[in-house]
């Protein structure tokens, strides 16, 4: 299955395996991301594409860690933040539509363990 | 504190524990040093790194680089995208054969595999390049610019690039166009914006083809409108048949009023250096 998360992982994976050498780690025992709802990305799917990504590498045993990132708008009217409910981003007092993202397309690799 | 081993993955925040693999089983106690039995050396090597690396970096510089060239040529560059079969090609077709404008019209086309719709565009008189992406589902900026690569060298008015039939994967690869053109068919349903509001989310226009059918097919246009005004208030909707041709003239006025402020960015009349010049969408 053609899936962009398999690439995405991969990268994760090359990201993760260079600072665990950097860092002269044996194992990788934990990964963690940040990714935003709006990023385009499937948790599940990262999930999925991680355990095929790591087999036979110093990551085979770890556990990943996915953080989802909510999206914050802000109206430029109202000059505030707001979390929108659903994929209509309408600022709740004025009730405009906005297209001002403060988060949400985050796609990260923030922390990992290593031994 | 891991009640087993005696580590602090409480350090991390949200950290919901982990699987202990590097403990030694219980019936093997650390025998190195027997006074301190929770430590074993592993645990104690085990160490936390904050990191903060974009994974769409990479993509995200080859993106930036493509956006620099196109800008330095004067190319307005699009990326078109759609699910299967909504009439990408067909419209770049008749974009090609449109002979009014004098366009010079490049094509870059990503497809899983075939060089069928290279062939067509070729035949309706663009340059096309095919960029056969196997099992990839999108495509990203490295692909693009080596494309480029093979593409004549030429004073492209338009540079196309139909990207690979999807509405999910293509949406976080920015390949450093100045525009993204989300295309939907009438086939699809009025929800279509709200089913992928991610991809909608980041087009700066929408075109709706096949209206020649609309109404076989009992199109709903005014919900349809609604429902993308709601999801993407940022785009530029119009609507055509690629086809018949039908609508194709406000699209082509469009494209023509962005050539032209791009050039008037590019070439900038002596004397008006405080022009303000609107109209091309920023990136």
């Amino acid at each position: 299955m053609a899936m962009h998360e398999v690439s995405l992982m991969q990268t994760t994976l090359d990201l993760a395996l260079a600072h665990a050498t950097q860092q002269g780690a044996q194992h990788i025992h934990w990964i963690k991301l940040r990714v935003g709802e709006l990023s385009g990305v499937i948790p599940e799917a990262l999930t999925l594409a991680f355990e095929i990504v790591i087999v036979g590498t110093i990551a085979a045993d770890a556990q990943l860690e996915v953080e989802t990132v909510p999206v914050i708008c802000y109206c430029s009217t109202c000059q505030q933040d707001f979390q929108p409910d659903d994929w209509v981003y309408r600022c709740p007092t004025c009730n405009q539509f906005t297209t001002d993202l403060r988060q949400g397309r985050d796609l990260e690799l923030t922390a990992m363990e290593v031994s | 504190m891991c009640g087993d081993c005696g580590c602090s993955p409480g350090l991390v925040q949200g950290y919901q524990g982990h699987n202990h693999l590097s403990h030694p089983p219980a019936d093997q106690p650390d025998q190195q040093d027997q006074t301190r039995p929770n430590l074993d050396v592993s645990e104690t090597s085990l160490r936390h790194l904050e990191i903060k690396a974009n994974l769409l970096g990479q993509n995200d510089r080859l993106a930036a680089q493509n956006r620099l060239l196109f800008r330095q040529q004067g190319w307005l560059v699009l990326n078109i995208l759609s699910a299967p079969g909504s009439g990408k090609t067909a419209l770049i077709e008749r974009l090609s054969q449109n002979r009014s404008n004098r366009w010079q019209i490049g094509v870059i086309v990503g497809d899983l595999a075939t060089d069928n719709d290279a062939k067509r565009l070729d035949n309706a008189g663009a340059t096309a390049i095919q960029i056969t992406t196997g099992t990839a589902c999108h495509l990203e900026a490295s692909m693009v610019s080596k494309a480029l690569s093979q593409l004549p060298a030429a004073p492209w008015d338009l540079l196309v690039i139909e990207n690979v039939g999807n509405l999910v994967c293509p949406s976080a690869f920015d390949l450093g166009e100045q525009m993204r053109v989300v295309v939907m068919s009438v086939t699809e349903g009025e929800d279509k914006p709200q089913k992928y509001p991610t991809m909608f989310k980041s087009a700066q226009v929408v075109i709706i083809n096949k209206t020649d059918i609309a109404e076989a097919v009992e199109w709903q246009r005014d919900r349809a409108i609604a429902n993308l005004q709601q999801i993407a208030p940022q785009a530029t909707i119009f609507e055509v048949s690629a086809r018949t041709g039908a609508g194709m003239e406000d699209w082509y006025a469009y494209l023509d009023r962005c050539i032209q402020d791009l050039r008037l960015q590019l070439h900038p009349p002596k004397n008006s250096q405080l022009l303000q010049i609107g109209g091309l969408p920023s990136n």
